[in-house]
């Protein structure tokens, strides 16, 4: 890049750190085993193409196993004083911290996210949901649901690749905390981080069972989700799928939560800071290459301040440092895989068949691995694909406005509902934009920002149920 | 208003085993069949009126567009009336109505919303002897049992009003994030709600699953009990004298299977709670399946039968609620 400010040097993170093996086991009842019939496939570095290890391929029977695994250990567990229960998920959040380098390191390899999220916001994000889980253990009679609220008994989980320990946490840490035992998928593409968790699991000394771990693809998840053996599931994924599991569990008396795709609008008014903005704006899409559910896809900005802010994010976008994930200077790294990549290619070519104005940051792209610029479009209209599917890649859609009432309106204009944000000085202007907003998340001139204590999901088609907080022990109890 | 609840307690009890106000028991007059009305030998010194039973679509009482009815009995079998058969059309309409509806009742006040139940309470009140007679006959009751049955509608439907301004403090609160922000969750209401009622408790389970719903500032298109659907008929009647704005409920007689597929295919509804469907594992199974295409929130039949005299708890209250979370940055 010519107009660069600073030319940085290599600044890579140590991978010696962490130590994957060649092949990985499904961990059932405690144990590592290899899959009833043999399957197994390979996980790959995103930012490489680099084969990093050897998982196996659970099937019918290994689902069979691991519930009947997490079965028989529910009577235990569930029937554990809350205060012991809590010791246990306290010291995995305490083990946790202790190896949050090494599963930073071992995430960023097979996710292709920079370590500095993974480092910065993935991990400390993952350590503090298990240590807040842990303390509901033991109040759980004082949590508004009742003065004797009971788990559930095995909740199947599955869970996507753009934040695979967070979203583990995200599941099991309330999971466990209400007294129900797990069987977690993690995503085809992003296995390692919840195979590791499983030895995390083996250091607390956790009861066997009680965490099962099947890695698999789709058809894993889906055997898992139908599976007459489990009473919960809880899903974090694509709202495509997550409609084939509102049908699955149809007629049943499985407890479901989903948690889905999101098209999420970032409002800017005229009175906001710019440069503050444009950060939030950075953030809101690129974070985590926008492989985001809540990303702020769909930037609605005020018309009259539309030129100045698009100059200035345009300006920002060529700063920002697209490679290598391992580099601790790297602001973007490599999209998930091959198969997302075609994806978001997809339907940013449609963007400009649409007729939509295409820009994108000028950087040099490795020649290995799954790359994708950032980039922007402008003149998008409401009807433009866009706007209105879910791209989950780097790729922000501009639209304008004039008055609150349109901002409202075409926030509001997405069968989606999970985010959206506002920026503007005025803090009354602030409460009245957030009250009118379908969105289960609104963020108030900031964006992404997460908390265990904050519940998180979405309206409409964005899923139901929360995770986080309080309110996301209602969905692992039966009330 | 205090004079008047006080009068209406002191005539409640006084005249619990007569109709309230009338000479005559309103209930015989209700009840009287008009085939038996009709072929009677000897003609009464008054011939009664009686009421064209109507849907109730955005405040306003239409005749089924399908020009379809379907004969209600009492549960001996005898006619007490026609009620419309709602069709497709029906309850898209409905659903639109209800839709358009949402932003005005889900924007109120909530003390404005506590205030316009309230109302409709008090109108409730007011008709005891009608409901009673509707219920008596629906249900197979004795008047006493069915009075008492609406005594516990009316009571409910007072309990639920209150929920309105309070649901928010029980449920919503400020969240202490690691961090300089203020974050504060609210409950929401979801939207536009298809209500199946129970098929049995034509109106005391009726209001337990009708008033939980919009009180949070939910809309609601309510398919009534199929067989016994005229006490929600007569009780849209109250709910358009009470200030509660046209479109907030809608009533839709008719086949609980026809219309229910309609709304929970429907693509504009965003709840749907299948109590209505307890009884028929099928059709409750075929429409959470349908629900799934746009993500409803399906409320499940209860495994087994309801008491519906019994406390309500939270449950229904808290069933079509979003909970949406506002991160407000601090600073100076």
């Amino acid at each position: 890049m010519t107009d660069q400010i600073f030319e940085y040097a290599p600044a890579p993170e140590s991978r010696a750190i962490v130590d994957i093996a060649p092949s990985y086991g499904l961990f059932i009842d405690g144990e590592f085993r290899e899959a009833a019939e043999g399957k197994v496939f390979k996980t790959v570095s995103p930012s490489t193409e680099e084969v990093l290890s050897e998982v196996a391929q659970a099937g019918t029977a290994d689902v069979d196993d691991a519930v009947r695994a997490a079965r028989a250990a529910f009577t235990g567990w569930s029937a554990l004083p809350g205060t012991e229960r809590a010791k246990y998920i306290f010291r995995i959040a305490r083990i946790l911290q202790e190896r949050a380098r090494e599963l930073a390191v071992l995430e960023t390899l097979d996710n292709g996210k920079p370590i500095r999220e993974t480092r910065d916001a993935d991990l400390p994000l993952v350590a503090a949901h298990f240590f807040y889980y842990a303390g509901w253990a033991d109040k759980l009679e004082h949590a508004g649901f009742g003065p004797a609220p009971r788990p559930l008994g095995v909740a199947g989980q599955v869970i996507p690749w753009n934040f695979p320990l967070l979203m583990l946490a995200w599941k099991i840490a309330p999971a466990l905390a209400t007294g129900n035992t797990v069987v977690l998928k993690p995503a085809e593409t992003t296995p390692l981080s919840a195979l590791f968790f499983a030895d995390v699991c083996r250091q607390a000394g956790l009861p066997k069972g009680v965490v099962n771990i099947l890695t698999g693809d789709g058809a894993t998840g889906a055997g898992l989700v139908a599976h007459p053996g489990i009473d919960k599931v809880a899903f974090t994924g694509s709202t495509a799928v997550g409609k084939e599991i509102a049908r699955t569990v149809a007629g049943t008396r499985k407890k479901v939560t989903l948690e889905l795709g999101g098209k999420g609008a970032n409002i800017v008014f005229d009175d906001a800071p710019i440069d503050q903005a444009v950060e939030g704006i950075v953030n809101g899409i690129y974070f985590n290459q926008g492989q985001v559910c809540c990303a702020g896809s769909r930037l609605l900005v005020q018309e009259s301040v539309q030129d100045e802010l698009l100059d200035a994010l345009k300006r920002r976008l060529g700063t920002l440092r697209v490679g290598d994930p391992m580099d601790k200077n790297t602001d973007v790294g490599a999209i998930n895989s091959a198969e997302q990549l075609a994806r978001i290619t997809e339907l940013a070519d449609s963007g400009e068949a649409e007729g939509a104005e295409r820009w994108s940051a000028p950087c040099e792209l490795p020649s290995n691995g799954y790359w994708f610029a950032p980039t922007v479009f402008t003149g998008v209209s409401q009807a433009h694909r866009i706007a209105r599917e879910e791209i989950f890649g780097p790729v922000l859609s501009v639209l304008t406005f004039r008055t609150p009432d349109e901002a409202v309106a075409k926030a509001n204009n997405t069968p989606y509902g999970l985010s959206a944000g506002i920026w503007t000085e005025k803090g009354s202007r602030i409460l009245a934009m957030a009250n009118k907003l379908r969105a289960g998340v609104v963020w108030a001139n900031t964006f992404n920002k997460f908390d265990p204590t904050s519940p998180f999901g979405g309206y409409q088609e964005s899923g139901y149920g929360r995770e986080g907080g309080r309110h996301g022990l209602e969905a692992y109890l039966d009330v | 208003m205090s004079d008047e609840s006080q009068k209406a307690k002191a005539k409640k009890t006084a005249a619990a085993p007569k109709a309230a106000g009338s000479g005559k028991p309103a209930a015989t007059r209700t009840r009287k069949p008009a085939s038996q009305a009709a072929g009677a030998s000897r003609i009464p010194a008054r011939v009664d009126v009686l009421k064209t039973y109507k849907l109730f679509v955005g405040g306003k009482f239409p005749r089924s567009e399908s020009g379809r009815v379907y004969e209600v009995t009492d549960s001996q079998g005898r006619w007490l009336a026609n009620a419309p058969q709602s069709s497709r059309k029906d309850a898209r309409d409905a659903v639109v109505a209800a839709r358009k509806a949402f932003g005005g009742w889900s924007g109120a006040t909530a003390y404005n919303r506590g205030q316009i139940l309230y109302r409709v309470a008090e109108m409730l009140e007011g008709r005891r002897a009608q409901f009673t007679a509707e219920v008596a006959a629906a249900e197979g009751l004795t008047e006493a049992a069915a009075a008492a049955q609406v005594d516990a509608a009316v009571d409910r439907w007072v309990w639920y009003a209150g929920w309105s301004d309070k649901v928010a403090q029980v449920v919503g609160g400020a969240n202490p994030v690691a961090g300089p922000f203020f974050n504060l969750s609210t409950p929401e209401p979801t939207g536009v709600v298809a209500v199946l009622a129970p098929q049995e408790s034509s109106f005391l389970g009726l209001v337990s699953v009708l008033a939980p719903v919009i009180v949070t500032g939910n809309t609601a298109v309510l398919v009534p009990s199929e067989k016994a659907p005229l006490p929600a008929l007569s009780l849209a009647e109250v709910l358009a004298t009470s200030d509660v704005p046209g479109g907030v409920v809608n009533v839709l007689s008719g086949r609980t299977r026809e219309v229910g597929a309609t709304l929970a295919a429907h693509q504009d509804v965003n709840a749907i709670d299948l109590t209505g469907a307890a009884g028929d594992p099928g059709l409750a199974k075929e429409l959470e399946a349908a629900a799934a295409d746009n993500l409803k929130r399906v409320r499940r039949p209860e495994e087994r039968e309801t008491d519906w005299s019994a406390d309500p708890g939270t449950s229904r209250l808290l069933s079509c609620l979003e909970t949406k979370t506002v991160w407000h940055p601090m600073g100076v």
